[in-house]
């Protein structure tokens, strides 16, 4: 039974990763601008098809991959921002959230058009069986993305808490008006934002890929759940984000196990709309808190 | 100037039979068909090959000089893999270029929302869509017939073959999509016909990563062999969580398996995979005396020199539709009412590329499980299991 239970609860833990990831991704742009970006599950899907494109069809040496696939990731997310979110006359929270379904759309297009509509995959990080933990086995990839998920939040903690310039883009989304005032360029920070979030959800997308698989189409339902993941924690805060990645994942896998796989995602959304009927603004963040948001 | 007029006459007289060999070659009147493909939408990856197979055997046959001399015209519509999209092509191509008879659609869906527009205009369709209800109850369906194999013959196959090895308790687990519903239906129908208990039957969505927890179930339930029915990334990530987790129990896949995509995508977890295949992409291990080799040899061979890539399962619907009808028209000429008794009466051991054929008064698709090879995956390649 303990082994059966193992398996689940690892599992919860694989997939969990996987939305915490794409979950944090939204709270760096929200961070800075308020602006939920939607676009945020194309940043995975590019990230994964990117390294695929560097390391298996380019066949150049590992970290030369990893860093070609952040820096295309991240230019990417500066040509959406300057193209698409900087020429706005008159900026309405909306309408840039509208703006971010179309970058997606149009983003998916050009995927589908340069990598097909196949699936993608190269091997582990780290090639080797799977651990075995009381009979239950967990993937080497899956310790991967709990890893770097965990590296990820450390580091975006120290660049917002500790830095002048993570500072700075606090303090955009806080009130634009004020950080200009004070001279921030808030435009700089807007686009340093975007750029940011690529990388992030870049990132996830190579960690993901040797377990998932990739292919153009995959990035609205990592947006839907890695949303999920980011509400439930209360948006804006990482360790939430990432709670809330793991029980939507832990959730899905304990559904499926006990009662029915028809049922996971169901009942995965169930809990969610309770925690949010209890505690509105996610799990981490107060009402008061929430009432100077804007979401 | 006696000679002018004479060197004019012979000039004249060579210049008209040069043209009346022309005009004779294209005299006759075309041939119209149609073709309702779902060349874009979500079903593309049917449609697509389906087209490029649909454009390829139109030339070949007008270069070897028609349908007893006229030529054959085929007339694409694009259903954009959508049933009202499916239905307005349908009338154009009824009533604005009156086609013989059209083949397509791409999906099951589409494909039954024709059903009454051509038993009404008394039009031949064959349908590249898998799906039962096309053509049953075959009585309200004079008029359509299928290519694809039923998805009952193929888990016909793979019960026989686990009947003969002795396995009777199976878990079953399917994609939550038309595909996966619909073999989940037939695995669960034909269970007690081959004296087989399901012990497990759990499900995933088309994007989900990670099928650990299900298999587990299945495994914890007791089940001797794992059964998935899914195409899509979803069969490689089963197939990878199936090894993971050394299950010690056969995993068989549906006939959704059969491209070497997959075993690429999979590498070493695929080795043991077994599932029952048509035998187009396993043409190069038939031996030289099956009826099918030659022609699946042409087809895929001319596909990949055209193409740069390999037909599937789905362009060879599509051929074998077209290569119904043109062989109709060659015997019967242009009469749709005769097209259509030629189709249901004298496709007899007509081998294809789905199958060998025997279309009957009472079974419009006119094939079964021997259409099927159960094939494993053995270093990286198929081998047909005996």
């Amino acid at each position: 039974m303990l082994t059966v239970f193992l398996q689940f609860l690892f599992s919860g833990l694989t997939v969990g990763a996987v939305y915490a990831l794409v979950g944090i991704g939204f709270n760096i742009t929200y961070n800075a601008t308020s602006i939920i970006n939607l676009a945020q599950g194309e940043f995975v899907v590019i990230g994964g098809l990117m390294m695929w494109f560097f390391a298996e069809s380019l066949k150049l040496p590992f970290l030369v991959s990893v860093a070609f696939t952040i820096l295309s990731a991240g230019i990417v997310g500066l040509l959406m921002e300057r193209l698409t979110i900087k020429p706005l006359k008159n900026p309405d929270l909306l309408l840039m959230i509208m703006i971010t379904v179309a970058v997606s759309i149009v983003l998916r297009g050009v995927l589908m058009f340069s990598f097909g509509k196949d699936p993608y995959v190269y091997p582990s990080f780290t090639e080797g069986e799977p651990l075995s933990i009381y009979g239950a086995i967990i993937q080497q990839q899956t310790l991967w993305v709990i890893g770097i998920t965990g590296f990820c939040i450390i580091l975006l903690f120290f660049f917002f808490k500790k830095t002048m310039i993570g500072k700075a883009m606090l303090a955009c989304a806080v009130n634009p008006t004020a950080a200009k005032l004070v001279g921030i360029n808030v435009s700089r920070m807007v686009m340093l934002s975007f750029v940011l979030s690529a990388v992030v959800g870049a990132i996830g997308g190579m960690a993901i890929t040797p377990i998932s698989l990739m292919e153009y189409d995959k990035g609205p339902m990592l947006a839907v759940k890695g949303f999920c993941a980011a509400i439930m924690g209360g948006l804006g805060t990482n360790r939430g984000a990432v709670l809330g990645g793991f029980i939507i994942g832990i959730l899905e896998s304990m559904t499926a196990g006990y009662i029915h796989s028809g049922l996971k995602d169901a009942v995965a959304l169930i809990i969610l709309l309770l925690i949010l009927f209890f505690k509105p603004a996610g799990i981490f963040v107060s009402k008061a808190m929430h009432q100077l948001r804007k979401f | 100037m006696k000679k002018a007029p004479k060197r004019f006459l012979v000039v004249l007289i060579a210049a008209l039979s040069v043209f009346l060999l022309f005009v004779n070659a294209y005299a006759k009147e075309p041939y119209k068909i149609g073709a309702l493909l779902a060349v874009t939408g979500p079903a593309s990856f049917l449609g697509e090959p389906e087209k490029n197979t649909v454009l390829m055997l139109k030339d070949q046959i007008n270069k070897a000089g028609g349908i007893n001399g006229h030529p054959l015209e085929i007339i694409i519509e694009d259903t954009k893999s959508d049933e009202t999209q499916a239905v307005l092509s349908a009338k154009k191509l009824l009533e604005n270029d009156k086609v013989l008879a059209i083949i397509g659609p791409s999906t099951t869906g589409e494909s039954m929302a024709l059903v009454p527009i051509l038993n009404t205009a008394a039009t031949p369709l064959l349908s590249c869509a898998a799906g039962a209800p096309i053509t049953q109850p075959v009585k309200d369906r004079t008029w359509i017939f299928k290519t694809p194999q039923y998805d009952i013959s193929a888990v016909e196959a793979i019960y026989g073959y686990m009947k003969k090895h002795g396995i009777s308790k199976v878990g079953i687990i399917t994609i939550s999509t038309g595909f996966g519903d619909a073999g989940k239906k037939a695995l669960l129908e034909i269970a007690p016909k081959y004296g087989m208990t399901i012990v497990a039957e759990e499900k995933y969505g088309p994007k989900d990563s990670d099928m650990t927890t299900q298999l587990t179930k299945i495994k914890a339930a007791g089940a001797q062999a794992v059964i998935n029915w899914s195409v899509g990334p979803g069969q490689v990530v089963v197939t990878k969580n199936w090894h993971a987790l050394k299950m010690g129990i056969p995993l068989y896949q549906s006939h959704g398996w059969g491209s070497k995509k997959n075993i690429e995508l999979a590498g070493k977890a695929a080795e043991g995979v077994i599932a029952p295949l048509g035998r187009l992409v396993i043409w190069d291990k038939l031996p030289d005396k099956h009826r099918q080799k030659a022609l699946l040899k042409k087809y895929t061979q001319d596909y990949e020199a055209l193409y740069k890539s390999d037909p599937g399962t789905f362009g060879g619907h599509a051929y074998d539709s077209i290569m119904m009808i043109v062989e109709a028209l060659k015997k019967v000429g242009p009469d749709k009412k005769k097209i259509r008794d030629y189709v249901e009466t004298k496709i007899k051991k007509w081998p294809g590329t789905g199958g060998i054929f025997n279309i009957s008064p009472d079974d419009h698709c006119g094939l079964d499980k021997s259409a099927f090879e159960m094939v494993v995956v053995k270093n990286g390649d198929w081998e047909i299991l005996k």
